[in-house]
Protein backbone atom coordinates (compact mmCIF):
# COMPACT_ATOMS: atom_id res chain seq x y z
CA UNK A 1 0.00 0.00 0.00
CA UNK A 2 1.30 3.45 -0.79
CA UNK A 3 2.28 5.64 2.09
CA UNK A 4 -0.52 8.04 1.31
CA UNK A 5 -3.14 5.34 1.44
CA UNK A 6 -1.74 4.17 4.73
CA UNK A 7 -2.05 7.66 6.16
CA UNK A 8 -5.67 7.87 5.02
CA UNK A 9 -6.41 4.44 6.38
CA UNK A 10 -4.82 5.33 9.68
CA UNK A 11 -6.98 8.40 9.96
CA UNK A 12 -10.15 6.50 9.13
CA UNK A 13 -9.31 3.72 11.55
CA UNK A 14 -9.86 6.14 14.41
CA UNK A 15 -13.51 6.02 13.51
CA UNK A 16 -13.69 2.36 12.62
CA UNK A 17 -12.07 0.88 15.66
CA UNK A 18 -11.08 -2.78 15.36
CA UNK A 19 -12.12 -2.85 11.74
CA UNK A 20 -9.71 -3.57 8.93
CA UNK A 21 -10.87 -1.19 6.23
CA UNK A 22 -9.92 -2.26 2.70
CA UNK A 23 -8.82 0.17 -0.01
CA UNK A 24 -11.86 -0.44 -2.13
CA UNK A 25 -14.41 -0.64 0.63
CA UNK A 26 -17.21 1.94 0.42
CA UNK A 27 -17.28 3.70 3.77
CA UNK A 28 -20.67 5.19 3.05
CA UNK A 29 -22.19 1.82 2.24
CA UNK A 30 -20.75 0.56 5.52
CA UNK A 31 -22.91 3.12 7.20
CA UNK A 32 -20.01 4.60 9.08
CA UNK A 33 -20.14 8.16 7.95
CA UNK A 34 -21.66 11.03 9.83
CA UNK A 35 -21.19 14.71 9.19
CA UNK A 36 -18.54 15.10 11.84
CA UNK A 37 -16.43 12.38 10.27
CA UNK A 38 -16.94 13.89 6.83
CA UNK A 39 -15.86 17.26 8.10
CA UNK A 40 -12.80 15.93 9.87
CA UNK A 41 -11.84 13.83 6.89
CA UNK A 42 -11.86 16.85 4.60
CA UNK A 43 -9.95 18.93 7.14
CA UNK A 44 -7.45 16.15 7.67
CA UNK A 45 -6.52 15.62 4.04
CA UNK A 46 -6.24 19.36 3.47
CA UNK A 47 -3.82 19.73 6.32
CA UNK A 48 -1.92 16.50 5.90
CA UNK A 49 -1.35 16.86 2.17
CA UNK A 50 -1.32 20.64 1.88
CA UNK A 51 -4.15 20.81 -0.62
CA UNK A 52 -7.40 22.75 -0.75
CA UNK A 53 -10.57 20.79 -1.22
CA UNK A 54 -12.97 23.13 -2.92
CA UNK A 55 -16.67 22.94 -3.48
CA UNK A 56 -16.49 20.94 -6.66
CA UNK A 57 -14.41 18.29 -4.96
CA UNK A 58 -16.90 17.81 -2.16
CA UNK A 59 -18.56 15.00 -4.00
CA UNK A 60 -19.43 11.80 -2.25
CA UNK A 61 -17.78 9.86 -5.05
CA UNK A 62 -14.42 11.40 -4.23
CA UNK A 63 -14.57 10.12 -0.68
CA UNK A 64 -16.19 6.69 -0.91
CA UNK A 65 -13.04 4.60 -0.59
CA UNK A 66 -9.43 4.96 0.42
CA UNK A 67 -8.45 4.59 -3.23
CA UNK A 68 -10.76 7.38 -4.35
CA UNK A 69 -9.58 9.72 -1.63
CA UNK A 70 -6.03 8.93 -2.68
CA UNK A 71 -6.91 9.74 -6.29
CA UNK A 72 -8.47 13.04 -5.31
CA UNK A 73 -5.33 14.02 -3.44
CA UNK A 74 -3.16 12.99 -6.37
CA UNK A 75 -5.18 15.28 -8.64
CA UNK A 76 -4.83 18.13 -6.19
CA UNK A 77 -1.13 17.95 -5.44
CA UNK A 78 0.76 20.23 -7.81
CA UNK A 79 2.94 18.16 -10.09
CA UNK B 1 -17.05 17.00 22.58
CA UNK B 2 -15.39 13.69 22.06
CA UNK B 3 -13.40 13.27 18.95
CA UNK B 4 -12.45 16.53 17.42
CA UNK B 5 -9.45 15.42 15.53
CA UNK B 6 -7.34 17.12 13.01
CA UNK B 7 -9.05 19.91 11.22
CA UNK B 8 -6.37 22.09 10.02
CA UNK B 9 -6.19 23.94 6.78
CA UNK B 10 -7.01 27.58 6.45
CA UNK B 11 -10.58 27.21 5.51
CA UNK B 12 -11.25 24.79 8.27
CA UNK B 13 -9.21 26.30 11.02
CA UNK B 14 -11.99 28.64 11.98
CA UNK B 15 -14.41 25.81 12.05
CA UNK B 16 -12.10 23.85 14.25
CA UNK B 17 -12.14 26.64 16.73
CA UNK B 18 -15.87 26.76 16.53
CA UNK B 19 -16.06 23.05 17.21
CA UNK B 20 -14.64 23.74 20.61
CA UNK B 21 -16.60 26.86 21.18
CA UNK B 22 -19.83 25.93 19.60
CA UNK B 23 -22.96 28.02 19.50
CA UNK B 24 -22.06 31.61 19.64
CA UNK B 25 -24.42 33.79 17.78
CA UNK B 26 -23.01 37.21 17.03
CA UNK B 27 -26.53 38.49 17.57
CA UNK B 28 -26.46 37.43 21.16
CA UNK B 29 -23.08 38.91 21.97
CA UNK B 30 -23.74 41.66 24.39
CA UNK B 31 -22.98 45.30 24.72
CA UNK B 32 -22.68 45.21 28.46
CA UNK B 33 -19.37 44.34 30.13
CA UNK B 34 -17.98 43.37 26.81
CA UNK B 35 -15.27 44.98 24.79
CA UNK B 36 -16.47 43.72 21.44
CA UNK B 37 -19.78 45.37 22.09
CA UNK B 38 -21.75 46.80 19.26
CA UNK B 39 -24.77 49.00 19.25
CA UNK B 40 -28.31 47.80 18.94
CA UNK B 41 -27.77 44.16 19.66
CA UNK B 42 -29.66 41.95 21.99
CA UNK B 43 -27.89 41.37 25.30
CA UNK B 44 -25.89 38.20 25.10
CA UNK B 45 -27.24 35.15 26.81
CA UNK B 46 -25.18 33.42 29.44
CA UNK B 47 -25.62 29.68 29.25
CA UNK B 48 -23.13 28.72 31.93
CA UNK B 49 -22.28 30.43 35.21
CA UNK B 50 -19.06 29.33 36.89
CA UNK B 51 -18.83 29.90 40.64
CA UNK B 52 -15.88 30.40 42.93
CA UNK B 53 -16.44 28.82 46.36
CA UNK B 54 -14.73 30.65 49.27
CA UNK B 55 -16.40 33.98 50.01
CA UNK B 56 -18.46 33.68 46.82
CA UNK B 57 -20.71 30.65 46.98
CA UNK B 58 -20.22 30.34 50.72
CA UNK B 59 -18.98 32.62 53.48
CA UNK B 60 -15.65 31.69 54.95
CA UNK B 61 -12.57 29.82 53.78
CA UNK B 62 -12.84 26.07 53.83
CA UNK B 63 -9.13 25.33 54.24
CA UNK B 64 -8.86 27.70 57.18
CA UNK B 65 -11.27 25.50 59.05
CA UNK B 66 -14.25 27.84 58.86
CA UNK B 67 -17.66 26.27 59.18
CA UNK B 68 -18.67 27.62 55.78
CA UNK B 69 -22.30 28.32 54.96
CA UNK B 70 -23.90 29.47 51.71
CA UNK B 71 -23.93 33.23 51.44
CA UNK B 72 -27.37 34.76 51.86
CA UNK B 73 -29.53 34.29 48.79
CA UNK B 74 -27.08 32.03 47.01
CA UNK B 75 -29.13 28.86 47.30
CA UNK B 76 -32.13 30.64 45.83
CA UNK B 77 -29.97 31.92 42.97
CA UNK B 78 -28.67 28.43 42.24
CA UNK B 79 -32.19 27.06 42.14
CA UNK B 80 -33.62 29.87 40.02
CA UNK B 81 -30.87 29.75 37.44
CA UNK B 82 -31.24 26.01 37.28
CA UNK B 83 -34.94 26.36 36.51
CA UNK B 84 -34.11 28.88 33.84
CA UNK B 85 -31.94 26.30 32.13
CA UNK B 86 -28.67 28.06 32.85
CA UNK B 87 -25.94 25.56 33.58
CA UNK B 88 -23.66 26.04 36.56
CA UNK B 89 -20.21 24.87 37.48
CA UNK B 90 -17.35 25.62 39.85
CA UNK B 91 -13.80 26.91 39.47
CA UNK B 92 -12.25 26.93 42.91
CA UNK B 93 -8.76 26.70 44.35
CA UNK B 94 -9.45 24.31 47.13
CA UNK B 95 -8.92 20.80 48.40
CA UNK B 96 -11.06 18.71 46.02
CA UNK B 97 -12.15 16.04 48.50
CA UNK B 98 -13.04 18.51 51.25
CA UNK B 99 -14.90 20.82 48.92
CA UNK B 100 -16.88 17.98 47.35
CA UNK B 101 -17.81 16.66 50.76
CA UNK B 102 -18.91 20.11 51.87
CA UNK B 103 -21.02 20.69 48.77
CA UNK B 104 -22.64 17.34 49.25
CA UNK B 105 -23.32 18.08 52.92
CA UNK B 106 -24.97 21.35 51.90
CA UNK B 107 -27.06 19.50 49.32
CA UNK B 108 -25.67 21.62 46.49
CA UNK B 109 -23.28 19.30 44.66
CA UNK B 110 -25.84 18.16 42.08
CA UNK B 111 -26.33 21.67 40.75
CA UNK B 112 -22.86 21.73 39.23
CA UNK B 113 -21.59 20.12 36.06
CA UNK B 114 -17.89 19.28 35.75
CA UNK B 115 -16.85 21.20 38.90
CA UNK B 116 -13.15 22.08 38.76
CA UNK B 117 -11.73 22.11 42.24
CA UNK B 118 -7.97 22.01 42.63
CA UNK B 119 -5.03 24.28 42.05
CA UNK B 120 -5.30 25.16 38.37
CA UNK B 121 -5.52 28.76 37.26
CA UNK B 122 -9.16 29.65 36.88
CA UNK B 123 -8.97 30.43 33.19
CA UNK B 124 -7.90 26.83 32.54
CA UNK B 125 -10.69 25.49 34.72
CA UNK B 126 -13.23 27.55 32.82
CA UNK B 127 -11.86 26.40 29.49
CA UNK B 128 -12.11 22.78 30.57
CA UNK B 129 -15.71 23.19 31.67
CA UNK B 130 -16.76 25.00 28.50
CA UNK B 131 -15.09 22.37 26.39
CA UNK B 132 -16.67 19.49 28.28
CA UNK B 133 -20.12 21.05 27.99
CA UNK B 134 -19.38 22.12 24.42
CA UNK B 135 -20.42 25.75 24.60
CA UNK B 136 -18.71 28.92 23.50
CA UNK B 137 -16.69 30.96 25.97
CA UNK B 138 -18.77 34.01 25.14
CA UNK B 139 -21.76 32.23 26.68
CA UNK B 140 -19.90 31.84 29.96
CA UNK B 141 -19.95 34.05 33.05
CA UNK B 142 -17.65 33.70 36.04
CA UNK B 143 -18.31 34.99 39.53
CA UNK B 144 -15.56 35.43 42.12
CA UNK B 145 -14.96 37.69 45.11
CA UNK B 146 -11.29 38.26 44.26
CA UNK B 147 -10.40 40.93 41.73
CA UNK B 148 -7.17 39.06 41.02
CA UNK B 149 -9.03 35.97 39.83
CA UNK B 150 -11.47 37.96 37.75
CA UNK B 151 -8.60 39.84 36.12
CA UNK B 152 -6.72 36.63 35.41
CA UNK B 153 -9.77 35.18 33.66
CA UNK B 154 -10.46 38.39 31.76
CA UNK B 155 -6.86 38.58 30.66
CA UNK B 156 -6.74 35.05 29.23
CA UNK B 157 -10.38 34.74 28.22
CA UNK B 158 -11.69 38.20 27.34
CA UNK B 159 -14.89 36.62 25.98
CA UNK B 160 -15.92 35.45 29.44
CA UNK B 161 -18.12 37.81 31.41
CA UNK B 162 -16.77 38.33 34.93
CA UNK B 163 -18.90 39.23 37.92
CA UNK B 164 -18.00 40.39 41.41
CA UNK B 165 -19.40 38.22 44.19
CA UNK B 166 -20.35 41.43 45.98
CA UNK B 167 -23.02 41.90 43.31
CA UNK B 168 -24.42 38.39 43.65
CA UNK B 169 -27.75 39.61 44.94
CA UNK B 170 -28.44 41.23 41.57
CA UNK B 171 -27.66 38.13 39.54
CA UNK B 172 -31.24 37.10 38.97
CA UNK B 173 -32.10 40.52 37.55
CA UNK B 174 -29.36 40.57 34.95
CA UNK B 175 -30.68 40.41 31.39
CA UNK B 176 -27.85 38.09 30.36
CA UNK B 177 -29.19 35.54 32.80
CA UNK B 178 -32.78 35.84 31.65
CA UNK B 179 -33.52 33.59 28.70
CA UNK B 180 -36.38 34.82 26.58
CA UNK B 181 -38.28 31.60 27.04
CA UNK B 182 -38.24 29.06 29.77
CA UNK B 183 -39.25 25.90 27.96
CA UNK B 184 -39.99 22.52 29.46
CA UNK B 185 -36.48 21.63 28.39
CA UNK B 186 -34.86 24.52 30.25
CA UNK B 187 -35.82 23.05 33.55
CA UNK B 188 -34.23 19.69 32.77
CA UNK B 189 -31.22 21.00 30.86
CA UNK B 190 -28.80 20.17 33.66
CA UNK B 191 -30.15 16.66 33.82
CA UNK B 192 -29.78 16.24 30.07
CA UNK B 193 -26.16 17.31 30.31
CA UNK B 194 -25.64 14.85 33.11
CA UNK B 195 -26.88 12.09 30.80
CA UNK B 196 -24.28 13.33 28.34
CA UNK B 197 -21.54 12.88 30.92
CA UNK B 198 -22.61 9.28 31.44
CA UNK B 199 -22.74 8.68 27.70
CA UNK B 200 -19.28 10.11 27.25
CA UNK B 201 -17.87 7.96 29.99
CA UNK B 202 -19.47 4.95 28.35
CA UNK B 203 -18.01 5.93 25.00
CA UNK B 204 -14.53 6.40 26.42
CA UNK B 205 -14.51 2.94 27.93
CA UNK B 206 -16.16 1.28 24.96
CA UNK B 207 -14.00 -0.87 22.70
CA UNK B 208 -15.20 -1.59 19.21
CA UNK B 209 -16.42 0.27 16.18
CA UNK B 210 -18.36 3.48 16.64
CA UNK B 211 -21.36 1.89 15.04
CA UNK B 212 -21.48 -0.72 17.75
CA UNK B 213 -21.23 2.00 20.37
CA UNK B 214 -24.08 3.87 18.76
CA UNK B 215 -26.11 0.67 18.74
CA UNK B 216 -25.42 0.20 22.43
CA UNK B 217 -27.11 3.54 23.13
CA UNK B 218 -30.47 2.15 21.96
CA UNK B 219 -31.41 5.46 20.39
CA UNK B 220 -34.91 6.30 19.33
CA UNK B 221 -35.48 9.20 16.96
CA UNK B 222 -38.97 10.63 16.63
CA UNK B 223 -39.88 12.87 13.72
CA UNK B 224 -43.22 14.62 13.92
CA UNK B 225 -44.94 17.66 12.45
CA UNK B 226 -44.41 20.57 14.84
CA UNK B 227 -47.28 21.26 17.20
CA UNK B 228 -47.88 24.67 18.63
CA UNK B 229 -46.47 23.60 21.98
CA UNK B 230 -43.21 22.66 20.25
CA UNK B 231 -42.63 26.12 18.86
CA UNK B 232 -41.01 27.80 21.84
CA UNK B 233 -38.40 25.11 21.88
CA UNK B 234 -38.17 25.36 18.09
CA UNK B 235 -37.46 29.07 18.30
CA UNK B 236 -34.93 28.40 21.03
CA UNK B 237 -33.25 25.87 18.74
CA UNK B 238 -33.01 28.33 15.88
CA UNK B 239 -31.43 30.82 18.25
CA UNK B 240 -29.06 28.49 20.04
CA UNK B 241 -27.86 26.53 17.05
CA UNK B 242 -25.35 28.12 14.74
CA UNK B 243 -22.93 25.52 13.69
CA UNK B 244 -25.48 23.08 12.41
CA UNK B 245 -27.84 25.58 10.83
CA UNK B 246 -28.14 25.41 7.06
CA UNK B 247 -29.00 29.02 6.38
CA UNK B 248 -27.97 30.89 9.50
CA UNK B 249 -31.54 32.19 9.56
CA UNK B 250 -33.40 32.27 12.83
CA UNK B 251 -37.17 32.29 13.00
CA UNK B 252 -39.28 33.49 15.85
CA UNK B 253 -42.31 31.87 17.36
CA UNK B 254 -44.87 33.66 15.19
CA UNK B 255 -43.06 33.00 11.95
CA UNK B 256 -42.74 29.34 12.80
CA UNK B 257 -46.39 29.21 13.77
CA UNK B 258 -47.42 30.61 10.39
CA UNK B 259 -45.29 28.09 8.52
CA UNK B 260 -46.73 25.33 10.65
CA UNK B 261 -50.26 26.20 9.59
CA UNK B 262 -49.60 26.55 5.90
CA UNK B 263 -50.50 23.68 3.60
CA UNK B 264 -47.53 24.30 1.35
CA UNK B 265 -44.96 24.03 4.12
CA UNK B 266 -43.82 21.22 6.31
CA UNK B 267 -42.34 21.99 9.70
CA UNK B 268 -40.87 18.93 11.36
CA UNK B 269 -39.41 18.49 14.81
CA UNK B 270 -37.05 15.67 15.73
CA UNK B 271 -36.50 14.41 19.25
CA UNK B 272 -34.05 11.84 20.47
CA UNK B 273 -34.00 9.45 23.41
CA UNK B 274 -31.57 6.77 24.41
CA UNK B 275 -31.04 4.42 27.30
CA UNK B 276 -29.52 7.18 29.41
CA UNK B 277 -32.48 9.46 29.02
CA UNK B 278 -33.85 12.06 26.69
CA UNK B 279 -31.96 14.60 24.61
CA UNK B 280 -35.22 16.44 24.06
CA UNK B 281 -36.05 18.13 20.79
CA UNK B 282 -32.84 18.35 18.86
CA UNK B 283 -33.71 19.02 15.24
CA UNK B 284 -35.92 21.13 13.07
CA UNK B 285 -36.66 21.11 9.35
CA UNK B 286 -38.70 23.58 7.33
CA UNK B 287 -39.63 22.52 3.81
CA UNK B 288 -41.70 24.30 1.24
CA UNK B 289 -43.69 21.61 -0.54
CA UNK B 290 -44.90 22.78 -3.93
CA UNK B 291 -46.30 19.94 -6.01
CA UNK B 292 -43.35 19.83 -8.39
CA UNK B 293 -40.56 20.86 -6.15
CA UNK B 294 -39.71 20.73 -2.50
CA UNK B 295 -37.34 23.30 -1.07
CA UNK B 296 -35.60 22.79 2.24
CA UNK B 297 -35.44 26.25 3.74
CA UNK B 298 -33.94 25.40 7.06
CA UNK B 299 -32.38 22.38 8.64
CA UNK B 300 -30.82 22.50 12.02
CA UNK B 301 -29.55 20.06 14.57
CA UNK B 302 -28.49 20.69 18.12
CA UNK B 303 -24.77 20.13 18.45
CA UNK B 304 -25.48 17.94 21.45
CA UNK B 305 -26.27 15.16 19.00
CA UNK B 306 -23.28 15.72 16.77
CA UNK B 307 -21.78 12.43 15.63
CA UNK B 308 -24.90 10.48 16.48
CA UNK B 309 -25.82 10.09 12.82
CA UNK B 310 -29.32 11.46 13.35
CA UNK B 311 -28.93 14.48 11.07
CA UNK B 312 -28.38 12.09 8.20
CA UNK B 313 -31.53 10.22 9.15
CA UNK B 314 -33.62 13.38 9.18
CA UNK B 315 -32.21 14.29 5.78
CA UNK B 316 -32.91 10.82 4.37
CA UNK B 317 -36.45 11.05 5.68
CA UNK B 318 -37.04 14.31 3.82
CA UNK B 319 -35.49 13.00 0.62
CA UNK B 320 -37.57 9.82 0.73
CA UNK B 321 -40.77 11.79 1.25
CA UNK B 322 -39.97 14.06 -1.67
CA UNK B 323 -39.26 11.07 -3.87
CA UNK B 324 -42.55 9.55 -2.83
CA UNK B 325 -44.32 12.81 -3.72
CA UNK B 326 -42.52 12.72 -7.08
CA UNK B 327 -41.12 16.15 -6.46
CA UNK B 328 -37.67 17.48 -7.15
CA UNK B 329 -35.70 18.39 -4.09
CA UNK B 330 -33.79 21.56 -3.54
CA UNK B 331 -32.21 23.11 -0.50
CA UNK B 332 -31.27 26.65 0.33
CA UNK B 333 -27.92 27.06 1.94
CA UNK B 334 -26.23 30.14 3.21
CA UNK B 335 -22.63 29.79 4.26
CA UNK B 336 -21.79 31.28 7.61
CA UNK B 337 -18.51 31.27 9.44
CA UNK B 338 -19.69 28.36 11.47
CA UNK B 339 -21.75 26.02 9.38
CA UNK B 340 -19.03 24.51 7.23
CA UNK B 341 -19.78 21.11 8.65
CA UNK B 342 -23.38 21.37 7.51
CA UNK B 343 -22.17 22.23 4.03
CA UNK B 344 -20.01 19.16 3.87
CA UNK B 345 -22.93 17.08 5.15
CA UNK B 346 -25.19 18.39 2.38
CA UNK B 347 -22.61 17.73 -0.28
CA UNK B 348 -22.04 14.24 1.05
CA UNK B 349 -25.78 13.67 1.05
CA UNK B 350 -25.67 14.14 -2.71
CA UNK B 351 -26.55 17.83 -3.10
CA UNK B 352 -25.01 19.81 -5.92
CA UNK B 353 -24.99 23.56 -6.33
CA UNK B 354 -27.30 24.68 -9.13
CA UNK B 355 -27.59 28.38 -8.48
CA UNK B 356 -26.32 31.20 -6.33
CA UNK B 357 -28.43 34.20 -5.44
CA UNK B 358 -27.31 36.96 -3.11
CA UNK B 359 -25.02 34.66 -1.20
CA UNK B 360 -27.69 31.97 -0.94
CA UNK B 361 -26.73 28.71 -2.58
CA UNK B 362 -29.46 26.67 -4.17
CA UNK B 363 -28.55 23.00 -3.99
CA UNK B 364 -30.34 20.18 -5.71
CA UNK B 365 -30.46 16.49 -4.92
CA UNK B 366 -31.33 14.16 -7.77
CA UNK B 367 -32.77 11.66 -5.26
CA UNK B 368 -30.94 8.79 -6.91
CA UNK B 369 -28.91 7.76 -3.91
CA UNK B 370 -30.48 8.24 -0.53
CA UNK B 371 -28.51 7.08 2.48
CA UNK B 372 -30.51 4.19 3.99
CA UNK B 373 -31.68 4.46 7.59
CA UNK B 374 -29.03 2.90 9.82
CA UNK B 375 -29.86 -0.07 12.03
CA UNK B 376 -28.62 1.55 15.19
CA UNK B 377 -31.51 3.97 15.60
CA UNK B 378 -35.14 3.11 16.01
CA UNK B 379 -37.18 5.54 13.98
CA UNK B 380 -40.66 6.66 14.88
CA UNK B 381 -42.63 8.73 12.41
CA UNK B 382 -46.00 10.29 12.72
Amino acid sequence: MSERKLIIKQFLSRFFRNYDLKNEEDIFALGFVNSLLAMQLVGFIEKEFGITVNDDDLDLDNFRTITRIDRLIARKIPA
Amino acid sequence: MNHFGAIGSHRFRDTHRSLETVQVDPETVAPRDFEMAARGRKPRQVKLLVWDLDETLWSGTLLEGDNVQPRPGVVEILKSLDRRGILQSIASKNDPAMAHAKLEELGLLDYFLYPQIGWSVKSSSIQRIAKAINIGLDSVAFIDDQAFERDQVRHVLPQVMTLDAADASELLERPELMPRFITDESAIRREMYRFDIERQQAQETFEGPDEAFLASLEMKLTITPARQEDLQRAEELTERTNQLNSTGVTYNFDELDRFRQRDDHLLLVASLDDKYGTYGKIGLALVETSPERWTLRLLLMSCRVMARGVGTILMSHLLLRAREARARFRAEFRETERNQMMKVAYRFAGFKTVEERDGMLILENDLEFIQPYPDFVELELS
